[in-house]
């Protein structure tokens, strides 16, 4: 280091405030948010703060909060994934109509539907890149295809809409200690999708603001003609993110269908739009370029905490739609102030 | 001594649209070309040939004193031809020290985990600036918070650094202005006065003229006319871009229209 000689003041710049550093955090506000929900039910009911409590929020929070990760990492790099929700329902019936109707080993048909999630993954990215037209409608496609597929295949394999009886498969017991057991802290059971949670979000903010994979992920999607111009390659980022949340999807289908024995064909429909919310809430631009992968599991954290905390006040559920709106319209202001304050064009 | 780029009786046809007619003129090390003309007058259609975004139909391209045909801009990066665009050489949003080692990030290795190297970058692009005369307060703040020349100059900063041997510079004081240009204009001098050849698209004169070495002026896609500085001053050259006897007659035109 060598010492710098003073540097003159710039008569144009005050200097920062401490606001104005902060602002500039994507996940601030989803942090203020959640510190306030968790405040307002931890007086508001007694439940809410219980080791029993805890688990149960965490809990819901978890596969949210997986799944809001990979949607985050794709809004920063400026796209959509509407089928992201029903990938959940999807990688979860393949594994389970593998290892029950064909009777694969339960690690076999993991694999197997891995496979089939980065497929269907890749195949999105290259639809997008090859044709150009927006994810939103490309996406919205694969999801009615995969929902089509999920129930016609569901119900040409076993009659019903649903697929059940992995217990008793080979390697489920291996297997579900990955997916599906729980840990006992001081006498209350916590699933071990929260420490997944935890995981995706430590690795995906790693990737995001430590590596040049994540610094191409904010060109891709802040300005992707600047991007290419200065050779990142745009194609190759775009699909390896479409293909991570459905990765995310795989593992949220996973834990699911290790958890709970049973998959219903027409699960997951509905929620692809909480992973966005959530990932909006935690501090993603809509239009890409900015956000933060912490700030969307936070997002589903308060997702959680919410959700929970209705239930332990004993509230009609109706109140988590009103708090949810008026959640997502706080955030999208929020986060469209700072873009203006970050384009903002000083001459 | 070879020049950097030489181009010879070059020309570039968009099905029956001759947009570019057997243009010549040469980039040396250490001097400005500078490319005036008009909307419309080839000035793009020249510098896509060189960045290797068009191919020419004819006459030849020398690099070095070969010649070459370039199939991608990442043809032309590679043998030392950077473009800074006036829109998109950056992303808004990012910082300057990531927008400065956009695509060519500095890593910290763990065996096959790369992680950037956060501190090396944010130095290297400070230093890249200061090498420039630029002074930043912050490069951690967006780009977008620069004013258009500041971003111009990470641009120029960001190409020199990497080693380019030839600097195109497209337009890049249209949209600034008079002390933003001038600012601009002073590193474009100081990439020539390290040895870089500069190519200087622009369709002011007056922001020509200080810095050229060379003048080439195109006129419908075709040379109007090469000078060397000393052979023509800044009135012969506004003039001859304004397309001088017309140039007259609009005068004495908009005179009549006063009295």
């Amino acid at each position: 280091m060598t010492v710098a000689p003073p540097t003159p003041v710039d008569e144009r710049v005050a200097a920062p405030r401490l606001l104005d550093r902060l602002v500039v955090r994507p996940e601030i506000g989803a942090l203020l948010g959640a510190i306030v929900v968790f405040v307002f039910f931890s007086l508001v009911t007694d439940q809410f703060l219980s080791p029993g409590g805890v688990s149960t929020w965490l809990d819901d929070a978890s596969t949210l909060g997986i799944m809001a990760v990979g949607v985050s990492l794709l809004m920063i790099g400026g796209e959509f994934d509407l089928s992201a929700g029903v990938m959940t329902a999807s990688t979860a019936l393949v594994t389970a109509i593998l290892a029950t109707e064909a009777g694969w080993n339960v690690w076999v048909a993991l694999g197997a539907s891995l496979v089939f999630a980065l497929l269907v993954g890749g195949f999105n990215g290259w639809l997008v890149m090859r044709t150009g037209l927006p994810s939103f409608i490309v996406t919205l496609g694969t999801f009615l295809a995969l929902q089509g597929l999920n129930l016609g295949v569901t119900r040409l394999l076993t009659g019903t809409v649903q697929v059940s009886g992995v217990r008793a498969a080979d390697g489920y017991e291996s297997a579900g200690m990955l997916f599906a057991s729980t840990i006992e802290i001081g006498g209350t059971e916590f699933q071990v999708s929260i420490l997944w949670w935890i995981l995706v979000a430590a690795v995906a903010a790693l990737v995001l603001v430590r590596t040049p994979f994540g610094n191409w992920i904010f060109a891709v999607g802040g300005s992707a003609v600047s991007a290419r111009a200065v050779g990142v390659p745009l194609v190759r980022t775009k699909i390896l993110l479409f293909m991570t949340t459905a990765f995310a999807g795989w593992i949220v289908g996973s834990i699911n269908i290790l958890r709970f024995d049973s998959v219903q064909a027409n699960q997951g429909i509905g929620q692809e739009l909480q992973f966005i919310i959530a990932a909006v809430v935690g501090g993603c631009l809509l239009t890409g370029g900015f956000g933060s992968a912490i700030g969307a599991a936070i997002g589903a954290l308060i997702f959680g905490m919410a959700r929970q905390g209705i239930v332990f006040a004993g509230w009609d559920n109706d109140w988590f739609m009103l708090f949810l709106g008026v959640m997502l319209l706080a955030a999208v202001l929020v986060n469209n102030t700072f873009r203006r304050r970050a384009e903002r064009v000083r001459r | 001594m070879t020049p950097l780029i030489e181009v010879t009786g070059i020309g570039k046809s968009y099905g029956s649209v001759h947009a570019l007619r057997d243009v010549s003129t040469v980039v040396n090390a250490g001097e400005v070309t500078c490319v005036l003309g008009d909307n419309g007058a080839g000035k793009s259609t020249l510098i896509k040939i060189l960045a290797g975004v068009h191919q020419h139909d004819s006459g030849e391209l020398r690099v070095g004193g070969e010649p070459v045909r370039f199939s991608s801009p990442r043809d032309a990066l590679e043998a030392g031809i950077a473009t800074v665009y006036q829109d998109l050489a950056v992303v808004p949003l990012m910082s300057v020290w990531r927008n400065f080692f956009l695509g060519s990030e500095p890593t910290i290795g763990f065996g096959p985990v790369k992680l950037l190297d956060r501190r090396k970058g944010k130095r290297v692009t400070k230093q890249a600036l200061a090498e420039l005369g630029i002074d930043l307060r912050d490069v951690e703040q967006p780009v977008g918070t620069l004013s258009g020349g500041e971003r111009q100059c990470v641009a120029i900063a960001r190409a020199v650094h990497f080693g380019a041997k030839v600097l195109i510079l497209d337009e890049p004081t249209a949209a600034l202005g008079v002390k933003q240009a001038g600012i601009v204009l002073r590193h474009v001098a100081q990439a020539r006065d390290r040895g870089l050849g500069v190519v200087l698209i622009t369709h002011n004169p007056h922001h020509a003229y200080p810095v050229g070495d060379r003048f080439l002026l195109l006129k419908r896609g075709a040379p109007l006319g090469t000078y060397e500085k000393s052979e023509i001053d800044l009135g012969e050259l506004t003039s001859q871009m304004a397309g001088g006897a017309e140039l007259a007659a609009l005068e004495h035109e908009l005179r009549s229209v006063e009295t």
